[in-house]
């Protein structure tokens, strides 16, 4: 079976403070230029509406989460606890989340159909199956083109990663182009040389920008093109970041609220994740590693859910109490679930058939449960959707028509699969 | 040494029982031919006493769920295993009888009896030996002979809930007459203290708990682990008790004081998977030797990908006097772990474990590497040794108890006879 790699953390992927803030001043002064239509775009703009995806690697437990089956062949040793929504019942390994669930949809129901890592990931970042001769962006490279404004200053496409160094993912942009990838923050820590170096004094730096602003004019009276201004804006847009450079701090932070995320590692994650988009950056992702326990499944869901739970049911209070949950999508998913059945070493093994994903915060139906899998859990049995029907969904809930197209080299590109639609039911 | 139980002892005076009749009282006469499944082997020992090359597979007692734990009675008439289902079923070996005890609504892993230890076996064997002697007169299969009552024990199992349940382990249909919500969070292991009067419990709120064994109130609590903890074992002076936590911590407890009087090193049974960013290890299994002097705990060794179980199953033997560990590894090559771990009474340490099939090890004297492997025809998640070393049994994830015998086995077959032509 496929061995996970989630991050290889080796120099290929460092990226450099000139690369970094570049791409961030680039991507910012795209904004979201290039839309199908402008009209539509200046909504957005207008909206600020923001994506989070928590993304669970390796396959999180479907039974150890969101669709538990105690007093079932394959429902293994937890129970099932109540929720603030009466009738809905989830894993006990999620306590916290339980008390969350007025604000959650849950959806049962859901066949990926893919039991490989890279391509269940891909399938769930995309929407769609892996086609030849083409490549879709993902989910983020999608809401940063379509939901940044003219205003950021900080890149609209971030994933915080468990570990490793900085990164972008060049490729998770596809057709839309490198300024829409993603920057990856490895263990959230921002890249390195962000700052100004201690050694380097106010005065000398403000003299080294007016020297290299006097020659950058002076160039541009000789040679000034579209390529030349975007240069120059990216400087400009860099110089936000430097300042907003204590974003990425999250020791600034209250240490009540970093006391409530959780001092350990995905809860630093997530409160990075919340700074990010207060921040006015358009799309995060958080990585919480692993899930993919193909071996003694419930001792490490103990552990893996034992560090999720909190932080996420804290992140929800967080953006509510901060008025920012009605504006932020949030997505709880994984490249596939796991299979219903235990195998020989208390493991549980891929599992795409039937699986949950859940959904939080802008354009959502808090307590929505939707699709249904059998007895014990092998099978959809209502109401089941694919990555299609999701991607549609993200991007419906934040307000896109997700039915309008893409138009790489003036051919049209459906921004989701055309086979697919929203699931209306979770749609508030 | 031991006070004799009684039935009243066992349940904790008059009056605490609430189920006062849940056991089925008095002799079945049954046809021996037909309901015993296999012969006492301690009666029939080889003269040279059991080894690991004489282990043999005896039987194999089947449930249709894959099962966790496994453990003989004190007298070795029944083998109880807990499952999958949430049952626990207890196998009588004497009758092929299988009898669910329907109580727990997760999974039971820890199991452990409250008995008179001396009593229980004798009876056996003195019922064993007026088989014998009627067969000798009569032949064999022509005597009726009643069954002997089962000795009275308590079994107390704890599970992946919290709970604690009593049982009366003897009795026809076995309910739970105890209760008791012990831990936040799983029971790992339940054991009983040498003198029986002490029941320990330990679990995933990192606590190690006593209760009363004769009516379930709370004793002590130990505290001082960080992570959960796996196991534990009594001394067998009954002063002390031994735990190991998931990261490979052993405590030395002083049950007289409730203070940890010494931290012992098992950490070769656990490893910090950077890869998937989380702990395996802990203690799957552990006793004393009967004389004190060794303390075994059985677990995986040499992880090197903890989410596919890749390691090596191991045993750190701990020279209790001293405190240090060595670490028992198997010849052959085997991927998985350890689950369950004995001292035999004739010197040798069994270990039994799971992982890519199914495996019992032997080792013996100083050796580090096992001197013999049985292969099993299912990974192995516990390991369970009759009181007088007769036999031993493995919980198969499969579905099936494996029951290992050092007996000799039935002579070969004669060969036919040639034809004439």
């Amino acid at each position: 079976m496929p061995r996970c790699d989630y991050s290889c953390g080796t120099s290929d992927h460092r990226v450099s403070r000139r690369a970094f803030l570049g791409a961030a001043g680039t991507a910012a002064a795209l904004g979201s230029a290039g839309f199908a239509s402008s009209a539509a775009a200046s909504e957005l703009a207008r909206t600020q509406k923001r994506v989070l995806v928590i993304f669970l690697a390796g396959g999180v437990s479907q039974l150890e989460t969101w669709d538990p089956k105690p007093g079932t062949d394959t429902g293994g040793p937890f129970r099932a606890i109540p929720t603030t929504v009466p009738g809905t019942q989830i894993c006990e390994l999620l306590p916290y989340t339980a008390k969350q669930a007025h604000r959650l949809a849950i959806i049962r129901g859901v066949n990926s159909a893919s039991d490989d890592h890279g391509i269940g990931e891909k399938i769930m970042l995309t929407g769609r199956k892996p086609e030849a001769g083409i490549e879709y962006p993902q989910l983020g490279a999608v809401a940063a083109r379509l939901l940044a404004t003219d205003a950021a200053s900080l890149p609209a496409h971030i994933q915080i990663l468990p570990s490793g160094g900085s990164g972008f993912g060049k490729g998770d942009a596809a057709f839309l182009g490198p300024k829409y990838a993603s920057v990856s923050l490895g263990d959230g820590k921002p890249p390195a040389d962000l700052l100004r170096p201690a050694g380097l004094t106010n005065d000398a730096d403000s003299a080294r920008e007016g020297f290299r602003k006097k020659l950058n004019d002076r160039f541009a009276k000789s040679r000034k093109s579209a390529a030349t201004e975007a240069y120059s804006e990216s400087f400009t847009q860099a110089e936000r970041v430097v300042k907003q450079g204590e974003v990425f701090d999250v020791t600034k932070e209250d240490p009540k609220i970093a006391d409530r995320y959780g001092r350990h590692d995905f809860g630093r994650h997530l409160l990075l994740a919340r700074r990010l988009l207060e921040a006015g950056v358009t799309y995060v992702k958080v990585s919480h590693s692993n899930y993919d326990t193909h071996h003694e499944n419930f001792d490490f869901h103990i552990e893996q859910l034992g560090e999720f739970d909190r932080p996420f049911a804290t992140l929800l209070d967080d953006l509510s109490e901060r008025g920012m949950l009605e504006s932020t999508l949030v997505v709880v998913m994984s490249e596939f679930g796991r299979t219903p059945k235990i195998n020989h070493l208390y493991g549980r093994d891929h599992w795409s058939k039937a699986w949950s994903v859940a959904l939080a915060g802008c354009g959502i139906k808090g307590g929505a449960l939707i699709g249904k899998t059998n007895a014990n859990g092998t099978a959809v049995t209502e109401r089941e959707v694919n990555g299609g029907h999701l991607f549609h969904t993200y991007l419906t809930a934040v307000g896109l028509d997700s039915t309008r197209n893409f138009r790489p080299n003036d051919r049209p590109v459906p921004i989701a699969d055309p086979n697919a639609s929203a699931i209306k039911e979770v749609l508030a | 040494m031991f006070p004799s139980l009684t039935r009243t002892s066992l349940l904790g005076g008059k009056g605490l029982n609430p189920n006062p009749s849940p056991r089925g009282e008095g002799l079945v006469r049954v046809q021996i031919q037909t309901q015993s499944i296999m012969p006492f082997p301690f009666l029939n020992l080889p003269p040279s006493g059991p080894a690991p090359s004489k282990a043999r597979l005896e039987s194999e007692l089947k449930h249709p769920h894959p099962l966790i734990g496994c453990r003989f009675d004190p007298t070795g008439r029944f083998l109880f295993v807990s499952s999958e289902d949430n049952t626990i079923q207890r196998f009588d070996l004497l009758t092929g009888k299988k009898t669910a005890l329907i109580g727990h609504s997760s999974w039971v892993r820890g199991m452990a009896f409250v008995d008179s230890p001396a009593q229980g076996a004798s009876e056996l064997e003195a019922w064993q030996q007026r088989r014998d002697g009627l067969q000798s007169i009569a032949g064999f299969g022509s005597s009726t002979l009643p069954l002997p009552r089962p000795t009275p024990f308590v079994l107390i199992s704890g599970d992946y809930h919290g709970n604690l349940i009593w049982w009366l382990g003897d009795v026809e249909t076995p309910i739970p007459y105890r209760t008791i919500e012990a831990h936040r969070g799983w029971v790992r292991a339940v054991a009983v203290s040498p003198d029986k009067q002490i029941v320990a419990s330990c679990g995933n709120d990192n606590a190690i708990r006593l209760w009363k064994a004769s009516d379930g109130s709370a004793l002590r609590v130990f505290e001082g682990h960080s992570s959960h903890v796996y196991n534990i074992a009594f001394y067998p002076d009954g002063t002390r008790l031994a735990s190991c936590d998931l990261k490979g911590n052993v405590k030395d407890w002083n049950l007289e004081t409730g203070s940890c009087d010494r931290d012992l090193d098992a950490k070769a049974l656990h490893k910090y998977d950077t890869g998937f960013m989380a702990d395996i290890g802990g203690a799957r299994a552990m006793e004393f030797s009967a004389d004190g002097t060794k303390l075994a705990c059985a677990g995986i060794t040499n992880v090197s990908n903890a989410f596919a179980g890749v390691g090596n199953p191991a045993v750190v033997l701990f020279d209790w006097k001293e405190g240090k560990p060595k670490l028992l590894k198997t010849k052959d090559a085997f991927q998985g772990t350890a689950w369950g771990v004995a001292f035999h009474p004739a010197g040798f340490i069994i270990a039994g474990g799971g992982g890519n099939g199914g495996g019992i090890w032997f080792w013996k004297g100083d050796d580090l590497a096992s001197v013999r492997m049985l292969a099993v025809a299912a990974s192995v998640r516990d390991l369970s040794l009759a009181r007088d070393g007769s036999r031993f049994a493995a919980a198969g994830a499969n579905g099936s108890a494996f029951v290992y015998t050092f007996a000799p086995g039935p002579a070969p077959a004669a060969k036919a006879p040639t034809p004439k032509k």
